[in-house]
């Protein structure tokens, strides 16, 4: 799957995606090797593909357990420690398994001011969850999010790598829907 | 063709002009509209003639801080023998902006041209653009830009058949909003926490991976191509002395017309939201505009007449930051916006500085407090006193950034946090 990126991106590639593998093997495949390989091509000092590498442990398997974490490490010659303490300072890369679909409404300022918080209860009703839990069907996980970058849209949302703009409490069930 | 809305105020030059056109995204159509032609002629000048283009023409980098371009890449050291980076800044995380979106997703060609210019004036062969990783639908049209231009040798070895060579490389971040810091954007690409560092060493003597490094917003790149094509004069005939050129604002929060427009600087700030933006919706009044984004000083609807330059509005008390006004109509509890303004900062905080760390999370529990009528008598003065301890003791900014806005709505608005204490609280000195 890797074997057609250009290494110009290959640090840039989505990383949230529905359809995944939780236990997908890592480093130890062709795809795998060539990924580690391509990322180290880019930067002058291997620690540089920490976060490109982590990434992609969550592009394949949906989230960063503790045990890819010092895949990672080892591929990198870093401690599992240092690993960790990287993988836990952003917010992106997925401590837990999540949902299929990881809804994030952002609250922030714009969007505070244009009923996010009425959003974001309405996806919590709609999918039956409370805040960062996931349904029992493994379906949806909703979470509170920081600024997305799109405030002139507000309310944005984000389900994995795609922008939801201008979302009303209204058009909620209408978005779920779509996802089926 | 216009995006979102259209305005007779508007200035459509090249940072504008295609937004909206899904076509500007092809290098064949890109070609036809006059892409790559000033990176042509820049491969073929000496790196400081092009530095010297751009410092003529009074361009300042649009990330927030408001540097001049051409005087930072003059930093950068010449005949030293090390490699020299590029870092293009598409980091993008102030409230309140998404102007960087736009030109990524609009019209990534124009970015590129930008970089490998930019590349070119500091001596670098590897530009490396940090996109902030929530951008995965844009990173994707960026991608697929970069693909198609090391495809036609615009990247790659000998940049349009001259005989210098230069890399890009897409990097995207993953949620953090200090990684926006020029420091931490560093620390980050080289894997690590983005922790903001001490300056010196400043990144013009030791920046990424230790080596001669700038950073730059992707406004500021994207402007790069147009100023030298027309040159310095030409992006003098709009702004004032001190704020040349145009700028993309970001307006955001009680509008008609939200959106991107790209203004002349020096526009009134009141025309911008009234005008351009058709003012709050439902025919509310204005109560109050942060003008620069989050982490900028709150301005009152009686404060709208200051001038947008970035000297207009550090008189008026407040900061250009990145030009996204974010309007509050007549009914907007303040205490409730700037509550969820801290709450902000306390979650992206780095957690370096104590002041920063313990300061931020503190200001958004009292503030939750207050907003929730349990107040204690001394919140108020404590929150002054800690915008005191807040201000210029930390490593970068971020702990700054939250006392503007917290303590010019205590200035300005101190009413409604008194209204929301408990009848038999005092609220003394404040």
């Amino acid at each position: 799957m890797s074997g057609r990126i250009h290494p110009a991106v290959v640090s840039a590639q989505p990383f949230q995606l529905p359809e995944r593998d939780p236990d997908a093997p890592l480093f130890d495949t062709e795809a795998g090797k060539e990924r580690v390989e391509m990322v180290l091509s880019r930067y002058p000092d291997k620690r540089a593909a920490t976060l490109p590498l982590i990434a992609y442990v969550q592009e394949l398997r949906g989230w960063v357990s503790p045990e890819a974490m010092v895949e990672v490490a080892e591929q990198l010659d870093l401690t599992p420690a240092y690993v960790r303490s990287v993988a836990t300072f952003y917010t992106m890369y997925n401590k837990h398994p999540v949902g299929k679909y990881l809804i994030q409404v952002c609250t922030n300022i714009s969007c505070h001011l244009n009923r996010a918080e009425e959003v974001l209860e309405r996806f919590l009703e709609e999918t039956g969850t409370l805040e960062g839990e996931t349904t029992e069907d493994g379906r949806y996980t909703v979470i509170e999010a920081e600024c997305l970058g799109a405030c002139g849209f507000a309310t944005v949302v984000q389900i994995d790598n795609e922008y939801y703009e201008n979302v009303s409490p209204e058009k909620v069930p209408e978005i779920l829907r779509g996802l089926e | 063709m216009a995006y979102p809305h259209d305005h007779e105020l508007e200035v459509r030059t090249l940072l504008s002009r295609h937004m909206g056109d899904p076509k500007a995204r092809d290098l064949e159509t890109w070609r036809r509209y006059g892409g790559y032609e000033a990176l042509k002629q820049a491969v073929e000048m000496d790196p400081d003639e092009i530095t010297t283009v751009v410092k003529d023409s009074g361009l300042r980098g649009r990330g927030g801080a408001g540097f001049p371009t051409g005087m930072k890449w003059s930093f950068m050291p010449k005949d030293d023998g090390q490699q020299h980076y590029l870092c293009c800044n598409a980091d993008e995380s102030e409230p309140g902006a998404f102007k960087d979106r736009e030109i990524l997703r609009w019209t990534p060609h124009l970015l590129i041209e930008g970089c490998l210019i930019a590349a070119r004036a500091i001596r670098a062969e590897h530009a490396y653009i940090y996109v902030r990783g929530e951008y995965f639908p844009y990173t994707r049209i960026l991608n697929a830009a970069v693909v198609e231009a090391y495809e036609a040798g615009i990247i790659g070895e000998k940049v349009m058949g001259s005989k210098w060579s230069c890399d890009i490389t897409v990097h995207i971040g993953a949620g953090a909003y200090i990684a926006g810091e020029e420091t931490g954007l560093m620390s980050s690409l080289m894997g690590g926490r983005a922790e903001p560092w001490i300056k010196p060493p400043f990144p013009a003597q030791a920046g990424v991976f230790g080596k001669p490094t700038t950073v730059n917003n992707v406004e500021t790149l994207a402007a790069v191509p147009m100023i030298l094509s027309n040159g310095a004069d030409w992006y003098r005939q709009w702004g004032t002395e001190k704020s040349a050129g145009t700028k993309l604002w970001c307006c955001s929060g009680h509008l008609v017309r939200p959106g991107n427009y790209e203004l002349a600087l020096g526009v009134p700030l009141g025309e911008i939201i009234h005008d351009v933006c058709g003012g709050p919706p439902n025919g509310k009044k204005v109560k109050a505009v942060i003008p620069g984004g989050s982490s900028t000083a709150l301005l009152t609807a009686d404060e709208l007449e200051c001038v947008t330059t970035y000297e207009g509005l550090a008189e008026a008390g407040s900061s250009l930051g990145t030009a996204s006004p974010i309007v509050m109509d007549e009914d907007t509890n303040i205490v409730a916006a700037i509550r969820r303004i801290a709450e902000f900062y306390a979650h992206e905080s780095c957690g370096q500085c104590v002041q920063c760390r313990e300061g931020t999370s503190w200001i958004a529990k009292i503030l939750r407090r207050i907003e929730r009528g349990d107040g204690q008598p001394d919140d108020i003065d404590t929150l002054y006193h800690m915008c005191e301890q807040m201000t210029g003791r930390t490593i970068c900014v971020l702990a700054d950034s939250v006392v503007f806005p917290l303590k010019s709505s205590l200035d300005k608005f101190l009413g409604e946090y008194e209204a929301l204490m408990p009848r038999s609280g005092v609220v003394a000195g404040a």
